[in-house]
């Protein structure tokens, strides 16, 4: 895997290279990477980039600039595959500092332009050794992995063997083998207090069920860890989270990827991932302590409407209706009717409802 | 109780004289501050006006030495025709005395009181007679005066007259002692620079205490006088009409109006006539007092064409606004406009504008705003003027300039109004009133530079992206050359094709790497060029192969010049031992065809 991404690294640079020779300005193509721009695939059932496409090229200052970033990054990369080192993202935006006219100017910047070589190389940027800042998302359930430490290869059973906060779930998920399970789904959260809440109430025991914590929008390898549950164990997976347009979108970055990341929709997508709540008609159906919609919430209630992962019929009525109630609730809105209603009512009768229990 | 026959015994005429003794601000002499850029501005403006009438090239000179711990000693000398020796106690020495009240044409001056004003502003601070120098030819000699003026009368007292040589053949000096400082010492000397700008057939020089600086003429042409028109009939007051019949009681109506009023003819006069109700032939001395009010109200309800304006009024002109400006302040752009004349209440009058970007204007802060008078600079109360209100209320968005009231920026805006009767807010003259007629104008003047201002800004705007980008790309394709070359482990491509075709510039370039520095120069133009190349840098650079032209050394800084002639595609460098760094240059192509970077 590094040696491809390594041949593929250095066939951006071969092709400046022959376009420099050859007199002509050089230039690469990459997808355009907006939300006009993203189609889904029927093959992988997941939305990737379209065929819009956009290029970069030095014929200007700035695309000048940007190149020379890109050519500096790809040395950098094969330097650091070469010595057998790793980086997290925010070092080599630290590192560039000594790249004089190639230097970023904010890590937004350098953390993008990795991205786009994620695309161009089809590879990603955990082969190249490069480490995103945060991490320690969390799994707590009946699943046994085994994961390769620098301490030797390590089973471990992400209910035994673990403390109360779960299993943390590593960078390179690549990395873990999952062994076998006890579970009959996966229920991802978005918040830490529903987490725990069930944790705390033994829903993981009663219904068989491995709890993932998303931490807000979910990390790569956190949507990696549930696509790969998914695939090797089949397992049906839910999201739960927030009642609001933000907590949507986290949603859909698992279950349909996400616009930054659709260049690998097919490694962190879990299309059959669904949605469990809190819905909008939960909050007029439980009655549930709500906020009114702020003017960014409508806006980005609006912008899901326009949203290809979002043109489906239960998004579009469950939309609908948040828009004309102007409300949103909180997952932990539910305690409003006893800390124990999420676990014994709410869950059980949405989880048969879908037919996941 | 006190009878009215004492109360009368009290009351007794005043003479303008003693009314501007106690009113001085209304002149403009509020302060002594003040008081010192009036009394030059009224002398200068005298000048002005005088050798315009006489067809001559101001040379004006203004000097002004410390007399005394407060007061100042002015003098103002001008080369125009002098005053006969007998008019010279009137004219300095009595109020309201002139040659202009009584003409309808555009004058610096009007009333005659100014220069007589600052006598007596001099009398009262200081006690000192005004001294009049003046020369009316090389046939006869100079006459010099000291005169006061009598208050209670508002008459001359010539305190001595005798000959006197001169070395100037005509003209008038004037010296004045009174109370002041020279604490806006600046704002004179701006007062000066403005009245230069609008003035530029004008040589107008300043000594203070020594210390002298000139306001060179740009233009040899002296100003053709304005000439006087008779009053418009929509232009006139009642009064006024009133004396004119009374002047000419024997003239039949329409004669008089024919013979008095400007624009009006047979045709014009017998419609006036019709409208007021009266014969054409009656004679002016039998109109009631009554009838003279129906027929001013004729007057104004006729239509009659506007006052001719080309004689009566003198604006500066496109051409002379941009050089006096070009001049004295260094733009790099400036754009004038002259607009077509116009009337307001039957008074012809033209606005002129001008804009000034860049050079040397000041780039901080709101825009430097030049307000004048029929050629005359409004030093203060610029927030009551017209003209500041209609600056201010034009969209300078619009044009790429921000703004807060007035545009920010390195902008100055001039605007003149020359009219043969401006509308002044005060006595003093300090600031335009509201007449929509010339706010319409000034504000269609200032969004038709505006535009012009706006094209300039983009066309600089686009060369100055053509520029960075050109440079950008010279100093960026070497270095992804170099980068992908150490990716792909080959060796660096030759890229100068590619830059000569995203350039078509000549390209010189300064590098230094392990101690060795490298200049290279390539032409991408399309032309043969002979060129120097300038290097100054701390590199002794001995070894310099090809050796340059010339080279010299000053306090370790040295300086090397290399001749080559490069043909379209040539290419020429030179290497030296050295650190690099300092400066290049290369001379022998225009600024927008070349792109020096150092890598």
């Amino acid at each position: 895997m590094e040696a491809l991404g390594l041949e593929k690294l250095k066939g951006i640079a071969e092709r400046w290279y022959d376009q420099l020779s050859d007199g002509r300005i050089p230039s690469i193509a990459l997808p355009t990477r907006t939300k006009q721009n993203i189609a889904y695939d029927e093959e992988s059932e997941v939305w990737k980039y379209g065929d819009k496409e956009s290029m970069r090229s030095a014929a200007t200052a700035k695309g000048a600039v940007h190149l020379l970033k890109m050519a500096y990054v790809i040395g950098f990369l094969k330097q650091q595959l070469a010595e057998n080192r790793s980086s997290t993202l925010r070092e080599m935006y630290y590192i560039s500092e000594g790249w004089k006219q190639a230097k970023f100017g904010a890590q937004d910047e350098s953390n993008r332009l990795v991205e786009d070589l994620e695309i161009l190389t089809d590879v990603q940027r955990e082969v190249y050794h490069l480490r995103p800042e945060e991490d320690g998302a969390s799994i707590f359930g009946p699943i046994r992995i085994r994961e390769k430490t620098r301490r030797g290869a390590r089973e471990i059973h992400c209910q035994d063997d673990v403390g109360e906060t779960g299993y943390q779930i590593p960078n390179n998920v690549d990395a873990l083998d999952f062994l076998d399970h006890d579970a009959k789904f996966v229920i991802a959260l978005e918040t830490g207090g529903m987490y725990a809440r069930l944790i705390e109430n033994g829903f993981d025991d009663e219904y068989g069920a491995a709890l993932v914590h998303l931490k807000g929008q979910p990390a790569r390898s956190t949507r990696r860890l549930l696509k790969r549950i998914n695939e090797e164990f089949k397992l049906p997976i839910v999201v739960f989270t927030d009642g609001d347009p933000w907590s949507y979108r986290i949603y859909a970055s698992v279950a349909y990827g996400s616009i930054k990341a659709a260049h690998m929709s097919e490694l962190l997508a879990t299309p059959q991932a669904q949605f469990i709540g809190v819905q909008p008609s939960d909050i007029r159906d439980y009655d549930l302590p709500a906020d009114h919609l702020s003017e960014q919430d409508v806006a980005a209630l609006k912008a899901e409407l326009t949203d290809p992962r979002f043109a489906t019929e239960y998004w579009r009525e469950q939309i609908g209706l948040q828009l004309e109630m102007g409300l949103k609730a909180e997952q932990q809105a539910f305690a409003s009717q006893g800390l124990d209603f999420v676990t014994k009512e709410y869950l059980p009768a949405r989880l048969s409802e879908m037919g996941v229990l | 109780m006190v009878l009215a026959e004492d109360l009368a015994k009290q009351q007794k005429s005043i003479s303008v004289a003693e009314f501007f003794e106690k009113n001085k601000h209304l002149l403009g002499f509020d302060s002594p501050t003040r008081g010192i850029i009036t009394t030059i501005k009224e002398a200068v403006d005298n000048s002005l006006d005088a050798c315009e009438e006489a067809g001559v090239l101001p040379d004006i000179f203004v000097s002004i030495r410390k007399a005394s711990s407060d007061a100042y000693r002015v003098a103002v000398e001008d080369n125009g025709p002098g005053i006969v020796p007998e008019q010279v106690p009137y004219v300095f020495g009595k109020l309201l005395y002139g040659s202009r009240f009584h003409q309808i044409r555009q004058s610096r001056g009007q009333q005659g009181i100014g220069i007589s004003a600052a006598v007596l502003y001099a009398q009262l601070t200081t006690g000192t007679p005004a001294v009049v120098v003046s020369r009316t030819s090389a046939k006869v000699p100079a006459h010099r005066f000291s005169l006061m003026i009598r208050t209670e009368t508002n008459e001359p007292e010539v305190l001595g007259h005798e000959e006197v040589a001169w070395d100037r053949t005509h003209g008038t000096r004037i010296e004045l002692e009174f109370t002041s400082t020279l604490a806006a010492r600046k704002r004179l000397i701006e007062y000066l620079r403005s009245t230069s700008v609008v003035n530029p057939h004008a040589r107008i020089s300043i000594e203070i205490d020594g210390e002298a600086t000139t306001f060179e003429r740009v233009s040899a042409e002296p100003i053709v006088p304005p000439q006087a028109i008779q009053p418009h009939p929509h232009g006139i007051e009642l009064g006024t009409l009133k004396r004119m019949t009374a002047a000419k009681a024997d003239a039949t109506l329409d004669d008089f109006l024919v013979g008095s009023f400007c624009r009006v003819g047979k045709k014009t006069a017998e419609e006036i006539a019709a409208a007021a109700g009266l014969p054409v032939g009656a004679k002016m001395g039998a109109i009631a007092p009554d009838a003279l009010k129906t027929l001013l109200a004729a007057m104004q309800s006729v239509h009659v064409p506007a006052p001719p304006t080309n004689q009566c009024l003198s604006p500066i002109g496109e051409d002379l606004i941009v050089q006096g400006l070009e001049k004295e302040f260094q733009p790099d752009f400036v754009k004038a406009r002259t607009r077509p004349a116009s009337v307001f209440s039957g008074h012809p009058f033209v606005v002129e504008a001008a804009i000034g970007y860049g050079g040397k204007l000041d780039a901080e802060g709101t825009a430097q705003l030049m307000r004048f008078a029929n050629r005359v600079p409004l030093l203060y109360q610029q927030g009551a003027c017209a003209i500041t209100a209609q600056v201010a209320g034009v969209n300078w968005k619009n044009y790429g300039l921000s703004q807060s009231g007035l545009p920010t920026g390195p902008v100055l805006i001039l605007v003149h109004v020359a009219s043969t009767n401006v509308p002044f807010t005060s006595e003093s003259k300090d600031a335009v009133a509201s007449i929509p007629e010339i706010e319409k104008e000034v504000t269609l003047a200032l969004q038709d530079l505006g535009r012009e201002l706006k094209a300039y800004l983009a066309r600089r705007e686009r060369n100055k992206q053509k520029d960075d980008r050109a440079r950008a790309v010279c100093a960026v394709m070497p270095a992804i050359a170099e980068k992908v070359a150490e990716i792909t482990e080959r060796p660096v491509p030759d890229i100068s094709a590619i830059e000569g075709r995203i350039m078509r510039r000549l390209v010189a370039r300064k590098r230094s790497y392990d101690g060795r520095v490298l200049i290279e120069v390539r032409n991408h133009t399309a032309d043969d060029l002979a060129l120097a190349v300038y290097d100054i840098s701390a590199d002794a650079a001995e070894d310099a192969e090809p050796a340059p032209a010339f080279a010299s050394d000053l306090d370790g800084e040295y300086t090397r010049v290399w001749n080559c002639a490069l043909a379209p595609g040539e290419g020429w460098h030179v290497v030296y031992t050295g650190k690099g760094g300092g400066m290049l240059d290369v001379r022998g192509v225009e600024d927008g065809k070349k792109v020096v970077v150092y890598l």
